[in-house]
């Protein structure tokens, strides 16, 4: 027995990656989980509206409701605009009666804070004094908010997975090499290796939309092109990084474990499940590298609040400056494993390679 | 030489893979790269094909698409029948519909795998799927075909096959670089490299190699090594005399190809 345990401790020695996991890895996760963890919303971005606006404002409770604009010459139809661009989670509306509270469905919660600070307030502002009305999801179903995250993070457990043990498979079998061999382009072995799993991917997507929509009665609201648009650069981000995974693995087992390395911190830090706002600030950086975080804004802004394209301009920038740098990294480390002799030759060596021969 | 290597130096990390090797390879006509393990013959290839980087030397090599090449390790797809195989290489190359169906024909009638053409590359023998890699690497009729260690691992049987493969393939005009472990296999070359820790011990026509054995080649018999320069063949030993004296017992005997192969190991050795 200590023969085997003594050429164990060998070999996981030598498995560098393996031992980063199970040595560095938890205690990663134990700190940024611990700080992103965090279902309790402070900070709730709220704009107030209406003749009353500046003495309403003043009664919002900090640090619970963060006022970030009051604007008396303004109205409802504003104040909804704020809601549905994401400017805002809450939205006080005064003038005319009582005053209006509006709460975004799609912040769960961040709206179930701010109702219950609501609840607080009512009995020193009078109970019948606010009114609240949810908009985009009424009934607050968790379905509802979950199902455009989760057909983000399906799409990169196909995107970084599945391509990444393709392409790992293509080198463990040899045929890498042999496709380095033939005269194909690199970018044509790249864009013929991700076509098919881009394609799957989509097919996918629509699956879980439609299944979302069908079985859980999630709305879709907006523009399906916006939608289209933004799934298009996550999927070339998610594609990106599925290659640049299976640049650094020589084995699918190296490849599963990096992938997972990356899908992990997107389930947990993207807010899918808790809100990126609640993080502390130094992990909610780590969120806005992830391009799932940018996803879930442009699929739950368009599928449940009709968000327009200007509304989304940044999350679409984002990705697509994600998908350019990703996807520039993967393919050039690519080109690399591919074509090494067509990297500028060093010292004096040169091939002769005659146009006709 | 019009294709090949001349003079190419490669460095793998700390280590030198090749020290200004030369591999001369020319049309109908077979080179052969022997060598041991790690001896260099896989580098020699890879940067004849343009898989690996040469720091120094010159690479003589034709366009891609008139290379074919089989790697070490398959270079088949084992998830794709014979016939996807053959379909997916013609695409690569560009062959046109009548042209493709034609070449694929006769690639499974010379590779005997005709009887084989729905089966998965993966469920194939290993004989076969040598046979299938070199019939892939023939699709598109290169002018140069390069072949890392075709007969590796393939019963003797299947060897021939794939050695008739590869002579037709010289025959028929093309240049051919083969490397293998096999001595005897160095026999039917037109120019044979040997290669030992990146360094050519010797190179030449067969019988350039065999006349060029310096001293004597003897046999001698009993249990313990005759000389340090002796080495077992069969229930014999064979001793090389480098100033041609051979010890007292042994019997001077004409040297095969394989006794010159190791006489130039022999000779290569530090301090020899």
């Amino acid at each position: 027995m200590r023969a085997m345990i003594v050429k164990e401790f060998r070999e996981l020695r030598r498995d560098r990656r393996t031992m980063a996991m199970m040595i560095l890895l938890p205690v990663i996760l134990l700190v940024v989980f611990g700080y992103a963890a965090n279902f309790k919303v402070h900070d709730i971005p709220t704009v107030v509206v209406g003749p009353g606006a500046r003495q309403a404002a003043s009664l919002l409770p900090a640090p619970t409701f963060r006022v970030t604009e009051v604007d008396p010459a303004a109205g409802e139809p504003a104040a909804q605009a704020r809601l549905r661009d994401g400017q805002a989670v809450v939205a006080v509306v005064t003038g005319g009666g009582s005053p209006l509270v509006l709460l975004d469905g799609t912040q769960l919660f961040s709206v179930q804070t701010a109702e219950s600070a609501l609840a607080k307030m009512a009995p020193a502002a009078g109970s019948s004094a606010v009114r609240t009305r949810i908009l985009y999801n009424p009934a607050l179903a968790t379905s509802w908010v979950m199902v455009p995250g989760l057909a983000g993070l399906i799409l990169v457990f196909i995107g970084t997975l599945i391509t990444s043990l393709g392409v790992v498979r293509e080198r463990q079998s040899g045929t890498l090499e042999q496709l380095a061999v033939m005269p194909f382009r690199a970018w044509e072995v790249i864009a013929g290796k991700i076509a098919p799993y881009l394609m799957v991917a989509v097919v996918d997507l629509v699956l879980i939309i439609v299944i979302g929509m069908t079985v859980f009665g999630v709305p879709f609201v907006g523009n399906v092109a916006v939608f289209a648009l933004g799934a298009a650069m996550f999927l070339l981000v998610t594609l990106g990084m599925g290659i640049l995974v299976s640049t650094v693995s020589q084995n699918q087992g190296q490849a599963i474990q990096l992938a997972f390395m990356i899908v992990l911190p997107q389930v947990l830090l993207s807010g899918l499940i808790f809100p990126v706002s609640a993080m502390a600030a130094g992990v909610q950086w780590i969120s806005y590298l992830l391009p799932l975080t940018y996803f879930i804004e442009i699929s739950r802004g368009v599928m449940l609040k009709a968000m327009p394209i200007s509304a989304l301009w940044e999350p679409l920038g984002l990705l697509a400056l994600l998908a350019v740098v990703v996807l520039g990294l993967a393919i050039i480390r690519f080109r690399r494993d591919l074509a090494p002799s067509s990297r500028p030759a060093r010292a004096r060596a040169r091939a002769q390679e005659p146009a006709a021969a | 030489m019009i294709w090949g290597l001349d003079d190419v130096r490669v460095r793998r990390g700390r280590n030198v893979a090749l020290a200004g090797v030369t591999v001369p390879v020319d049309p109908s006509r077979i080179t052969v790269v022997v060598g041991g393990d790690g001896a260099g013959k896989s580098s020699c290839l890879e940067v004849l094909v343009g898989l690996l980087e040469a720091d120094s030397g010159i690479v003589h090599r034709p366009a891609k698409e008139r290379i074919g090449y089989v790697p070490a390790t398959a270079g088949l797809y084992a998830d794709l029948t014979v016939q996807e195989n053959l379909d997916f290489s013609a695409a690569a190359y560009r062959l046109s519909g009548r042209e493709r169906s034609q070449k694929a024909d006769q690639i499974v009638e010379r590779t005997g795998l005709a009887g084989a053409r729905h089966r998965l590359g993966g469920q194939l023998s290993g004989g076969m799927q040598r046979k299938l890699a070199v019939g892939l690497a023939l699709l598109h009729s290169p002018e140069l075909l390069v072949l890392d260690e075709p007969t590796t691992g393939v019963d003797p049987v299947s060897r021939a096959d794939l050695w008739r493969l590869i002579s037709a393939t010289a025959v028929d005009g093309a240049a051919v670089v083969v490397t293998t472990t096999y001595v005897n296999e160095a026999a039917r070359a037109a120019c044979v490299v040997l290669l030992e820790a990146g360094k050519v011990l010797a190179a030449g026509a067969p019988e350039d190699i065999l006349h060029g054995v310096p001293g004597a080649i003897g046999i001698a018999h009993g249990a313990d090594r005759p000389t340090p320069l002796s080495w077992r063949r069969g229930a014999s030993w064979r001793v090389w005399a480098p100033a041609g004296r051979l010890p007292d017992g042994a019997r001077p005997v004409p040297p095969d190809f394989e006794d010159a192969v190791i006489v130039a190991a022999l000779a290569g050795e530090p301090g020899r």
